[in-house]
Order: structure tokens, then C-alpha cells, then sequence
């Protein structure tokens, strides 16, 4: 029998009030993946997330959370969920708040008791275990959010933008949890508009804009950087092995064209050039190339391609990264 | 065993009126007005005795019997007023300052999460009624030794009263934020006050067409309906003798069908409330 998928939807659509927050969604999250959903704000993160979880019923379109469809209360079941903004009832302690969110996921007392000094120790809250959420900073409020995701050991993690607001140690604590989880296997799904965040943690990541996936890419590869399969600018600086006087009218420029063999983009200017590659293993072709056509290589750097870079061309620069 | 999500969010939402110094209130403004009550009830009959009005047993008889639902009739209103205060921000509040999304992101299911706080408030409501309906008989029986017929009864049509405003409210809260559902609650609460008045005085005046307004604006929204009702279910014998009293007069008393209706309009709306919330965007 096939293992169900954490999530799959297919063509989720979301209108509000005739306009398309979510347009045609269709992913897949694998087992053990953690997965970026990355866009600008506005662009129905949060939305697909809210429809994910139930909160919001989806205007068409299907989907299932462990091969149960949206909305069964047993599929949630097996995911944690820290919503945007870290709000919840300012007026419990933080213990008796894990304690009702431990009632809510089903669990017993026994595993509560013992989850609950575990979750807090790890976001560092023990000593204001019981002191009122009200009483917490933002920050405070995103850990104590980040504990209760966590206490019915999830299968899948949901955030949605965790980070938004925090400062760095907010950041690096949300970056190494996300770490742990995916070290022990659990799925990871991750909404945010910060391109870094998800460029150092996601194995995979879906860029959307206007409620539409543009793009779906690995940041995963053999060799092992996190962008070795995108696309790749490549800077080069050579000059004609026997001098720009020895050469005739139009070798260079003949030499130059040959450089479309690879090249997506190309733009010469003297003896620096520019190309983009769709893949590295067409940098030592280049260099064969050019040495074969007497042309000397004096520097070449190849530059990946960030995940901002690609996220502005893909989204448009006016947009916020 | 798994807890009843039910009862959790019950259980959460007694604790956040305490929590939150409602329950401190809404005591301190009863242990006021009843000892205003208790008061003013022994005064007065201390003074009819002392009058000799009292010589004519029918006359105080009448007399207790309108100063306890002048209480009664306060305590009505206080409930009423309680019972839209507490719930009028349970779930618009929720969605308004987005605690709703970890709650309604778990394993429950939403009509769990209204008919919990549904629960909750039911069980405070009750309680203060309780105390209140039960203060109020007690003290007069303590000054005066009065003791109105079906005082249970008539305490059941209040907390009809209280139940069918409940469910006004949670209906309000899965579609308008929390002030313009206390506004629009209190608005109807109004209309079937006034119609009610205008019932009895139309039917006391002969008028067909004033007592019809009565019964649409009843219909529309039953809880002063379902005062009237209860009033009548308490009245004293000399009101059965004359057929007039100030709050019920003979000829307009909301019937039996009417109570019935309370009850299905209530549980519609209430029906309503879950079914909306169960398909509502949080």
C-alpha cells in the first residue's frame, strides 16, 4: 500500500469575495522534507496554510493531509501548527497553556506531564513556566507557540512565518529547531517571505506570488551547495592569445557568438563577458572551448544564482524580498 | 481516554471569566442590588404594617407579590444583559485577535469548539441565575414570609429568556465583530421590550393593531415574551381576581405555544450559530 504524502493538494482554489487569494495549488510534500513556501506578503501564504489546517474552507479543489482530506479532524492530528503572529489566551500561565493544547491534540496526562517540561526547557522558557502569556515578549510568545507545535510529537510541522518581527536569536532558535526535526525525520513545512531563512533550511521550496506556485526547485544536489542546480552567472575575463592586433574582423565576435552553445544569456563588453549556464557542468566545456579557439581565460568566477536573485525575477523587482 | 474537546473548551471557558474578573463583577453587582432589594423589601413591609395597610390580607398579598417581581423583573434584565456581555466577544473576539487559529488548528472539530463555549457559558448563566432568582425569593420570604406561586416556573422562562439571547449572540459573533453583535443583540432585546409594552397596552386600550405589533416584534425576538409569561406564572391571586397588573395583564398573556416557540427559536439559532461557524474562514 502506498504511505500517504504529508500533504498533497491538488488545483486548491480560494476567492474571496470573487477574487483569487489562491489560484490552482497543486503540491506535493514528501516524507521528511522540509519544504519553503516562499512569497511575497499578500501572495495567499497564509491562506493555502489556513486551508491545509481547516481554518479556511477552499472554494474548489482537493487535498489531504496524510491522505486524509482537508478538514478531518485526524489528519490535523499528526501535525503541529504555529500560526502567524504567535497569538493566543494572554491570561493562562504558559504550563496551563501546553497543558490545554495538549488536551485539544488528545493526549494523555501522563504524556503531557512529561512533554511539557521537555518542550519548555527546549525553547528556553522553564523559568517562566508559570508566569501569564500576557506577561510575554514577542519573541517569549513565538517560543511558547513553538512548544506547543511540538508537544504531540507532530509528523509534520506547519509554520507560518515564524520568524516575522523576531530578532536574531529568535531566528537562529526557529532555524536550529527546524534542524532537529527534519534530523528526526519530520516533515517541515515552512511559510515565509524571508528568502535567507529558507535558502540555509529548506530542502525544497515553492515560490508563489498572486496565489499562484511560479515555481517549484530543489535546493538540495550531490554536490552538496545549496543552489549547485540553479542556474549560474558565470563572469569571465579573456582576451585573444596573440593580441587584439593579430586578430581579423569579426573572429571575435565569432568567438564570442560560440558562446550560445551554452549560454542562456550572453553579453560581451570588451574582453569581459557574462553568460548564464544551466548548469556547472558546462564551465569547463566553456573553458575547452575557449582555449581551443585561441582565446586566453584570465579570470573566471561563476556566481549562483541566490534564491533572491531568482525570487526578484521571478516575482519582480518592486516586491519586497 | 481522550477528553470531550467539549468539555475542554467548556472548562476554558468558565476559567477565562474567572480569569478575566467576570464572574468577580457580575457577583459584586448581584450582592448589590440584592442587598439593595433585601432592604428596600423589609422597609416597605414594615411600613405597610405599620400603616395598617396590611390589615386587608388580599392588599399585601398584592402588594408583595408586585415588589417581588419588580425584582424579579430587574434580575430578568441584569441576566439578559450578563448573558449578552459574556458572550458577545467569545467568538468574534477569537477571530478578531486570531487565538482561534492554534485552537481550531487541532484535532477538533468546530461545532466541538461552540457547543464548549456554549457549555461553559450555560453553566455560569445558570449558576447566577440561580443565585440571583434564589436571592431575591429568599430575601422577600426572610422580610415579609411572601411566597409567590410557581416561582420555579417562572424562573425557567427567565433562563429561556437567557438561552434564547445566548444564542442570538453566538449567531452574532460568527458574522460581525464583537461591538456590532453586542449593538445589534441589545437593538432586538429593545424592540421586543417595547413591543411588549405596546402588546399589553394596546390590548388594555383595544387595540387590534397595537397588540399585532406586540405579537411580530415577540415573534421576532421572544424574550420579553417570555417574561411576560413568567410574570404570569407568578402572579398573585388578586391578579387572577382583577385581570390587570403592571406586568401582565389577562387578556395579552403570551401563550403556551409561545414558550414552545422560545424553545425552537433558541435551539434554531443555536443551529444556526454551528452550522455557520463550521464553514466560517477563521
Amino acid at each position: 500500500m502506498r504511505v500517504p504524502h504529508p500533504i498533497e493538494v491538488r488545483r486548491l482554489r480560494k476567492t474571496f469575495n470573487g477574487k483569487a487569494a489562491v489560484d490552482n495549488l497543486t503540491l506535493t510534500v514528501e516524507r521528511g522534507e522540509v519544504f519553503g513556501f516562499l512569497g511575497p506578503n499578500g501572495a495567499g501564504k497564509t491562506t493555502s496554510v489556513k486551508m491545509l489546517l481547516g481554518l479556511i474552507v477552499p472554494t474548489s479543489g482537493e487535498g489531504t493531509l496524510f491522505g486524509r482530506p482537508l478538514g478531518d479532524p485526524r489528519g490535523r492530528a499528526r501535525v503541529g501548527f504555529l500560526p502567524e503572529h504567535f497569538r493566543f489566551h494572554d491570561w493562562l500561565k504558559a504550563t496551563e497553556f501546553l497543558q490545554l493544547h495538549g488536551d485539544l491534540y488528545g493526549m494523555s496526562d501522563d504524556l503531557t506531564h512529561r512533554r511539557v517540561p521537555e518542550l519548555l526547557d527546549l525553547v528556553g522558557l522553564t523559568t517562566n513556566a508559570s508566569q501569564r502569556l500576557r506577561t510575554f515578549s514577542k519573541g517569549m510568545l513565538q517560543r511558547i507557540g513553538l512548544a506547543q507545535a511540538l508537544l504531540n510529537e507532530p509528523e509534520l510541522v506547519v509554520l507560518d512565518e515564524p520568524t516575522s518581527g523576531l530578532d536574531p536569536v529568535g531566528r537562529r532558535l526557529v532555524r536550529d529547531i527546524i534542524h532537529d526535526l527534519s534530523e528526526q525525520g519530520t516533515t517541515v513545512f515552512l511559510n515565509s517571505h524571508l528568502l535567507s531563512e529558507v535558502e540555509v533550511t529548506c530542502h525544497r521550496v515553492a515560490f508563489i506570488d498572486q496565489g499562484k506556485v511560479v515555481r517549484t526547485r530543489s535546493l538540495l544536489s550531490e554536490s552538496g551547495g545549496p543552489l549547485a542546480e540553479a542556474e549560474l552567472s558565470v563572469e569571465i575575463r579573456v582576451r585573444p592569445r596573440d593580441g587584439w592586433e593579430a586578430m581579423r574582423g569579426g573572429q571575435w565576435e565569432a568567438a564570442m557568438e560560440g558562446l550560445r552553445k551554452w549560454a542562456r544569456q550572453l553579453r560581451v563588453d570588451g574582453e569581459r563577458v557574462a553568460l548564464t549556464l544551466s548548469s556547472e557542468a558546462d564551465v569547463p566545456e566553456i573553458t575547452r572551448y575557449l582555449v581551443e579557439n585561441e582565446v586566453d581565460v584570465y579570470e573566471l568566477s561563476p556566481q549562483r544564482l541566490s534564491l533572491e536573485d531568482l525570487f526578484i525575477r521571478l516575482v519582480g523587482a518592486e516586491e519586497e524580498p | 481516554m481522550r477528553r470531550s474537546p467539549t468539555l475542554i473548551i467548556a472548562r476554558l471557558t468558565l476559567k477565562e471569566a474567572v480569569r478575566r474578573k467576570l464572574v468577580v463583577g457580575a457577583l459584586l453587582l448581584g450582592l448589590v442590588f440584592l442587598l439593595v432589594y433585601g432592604l428596600g423589601m423589609l422597609f416597605i413591609d414594615q411600613e405597610m404594617v405599620r400603616t395598617g395597610e396590611a390589615m386587608n390580607p388580599l392588599v399585601r398579598n398584592q402588594m408583595l407579590n408586585f415588589l417581588l417581581l419588580s425584582g424579579l423583573y430587574a434580575v430578568n434584565f441584569l441576566f439578559a444583559a450578563i448573558t449578552v456581555l459574556a458572550s458577545v466577544d467569545t467568538i468574534a473576539g477569537e477571530i478578531a485577535s486570531g487565538t482561534i487559529h492554534a485552537l481550531a488548528a487541532k484535532p477538533v472539530r468546530r461545532w466541538e469548539i461552540l457547543i464548549g463555549k456554549w457549555l461553559g457559558l450555560v453553566i455560569m448563566l445558570t449558576l447566577y441565575l440561580a443565585l440571583m432568582t434564589g436571592g431575591v425569593t429568599c430575601l422577600t420570604r426572610l422580610a415579609t414570609g411572601y411566597q409567590p406561586r410557581h416561582v420555579l416556573r417562572g424562573v425557567s422562562l427567565i433562563w429561556l429568556n437567557g438561552f434564547v439571547l445566548l444564542s442570538m449572540t453566538l449567531l452574532g459573533g460568527t458574522r460581525f465583530s464583537t461591538l456590532a453583535n453586542g449593538v445589534l443583540v441589545f437593538a432586538g432585546f429593545g424592540v421586543a421590550f417595547v413591543g411588549g409594552w405596546i402588546e399589553q397596552i394596546g390590548s388594555l386600550a383595544g387595540s387590534a393593531a397595537a397588540v399585532k405589533v406586540g405579537i411580530v416584534s415577540s415573534l421576532l425576538v421572544p424574550t420579553e415574551a417570555l417574561w411576560r409569561r413568567a410574570a404570569y406564572e407568578m402572579r398573585s391571586v388578586m391578579v387572577d381576581a382583577v385581570g390587570v397588573s403592571p406586568f401582565t395583564s389577562a387578556t395579552s398573556v403570551p401563550s403556551q405555544l409561545m414558550i414552545v416557540y422560545a424553545v425552537v427559536y433558541g435551539g434554531v439559532t443555536l443551529a444556526l450559530a454551528v452550522w455557520r461557524f463550521q464553514r466560517q474562514d477563521l
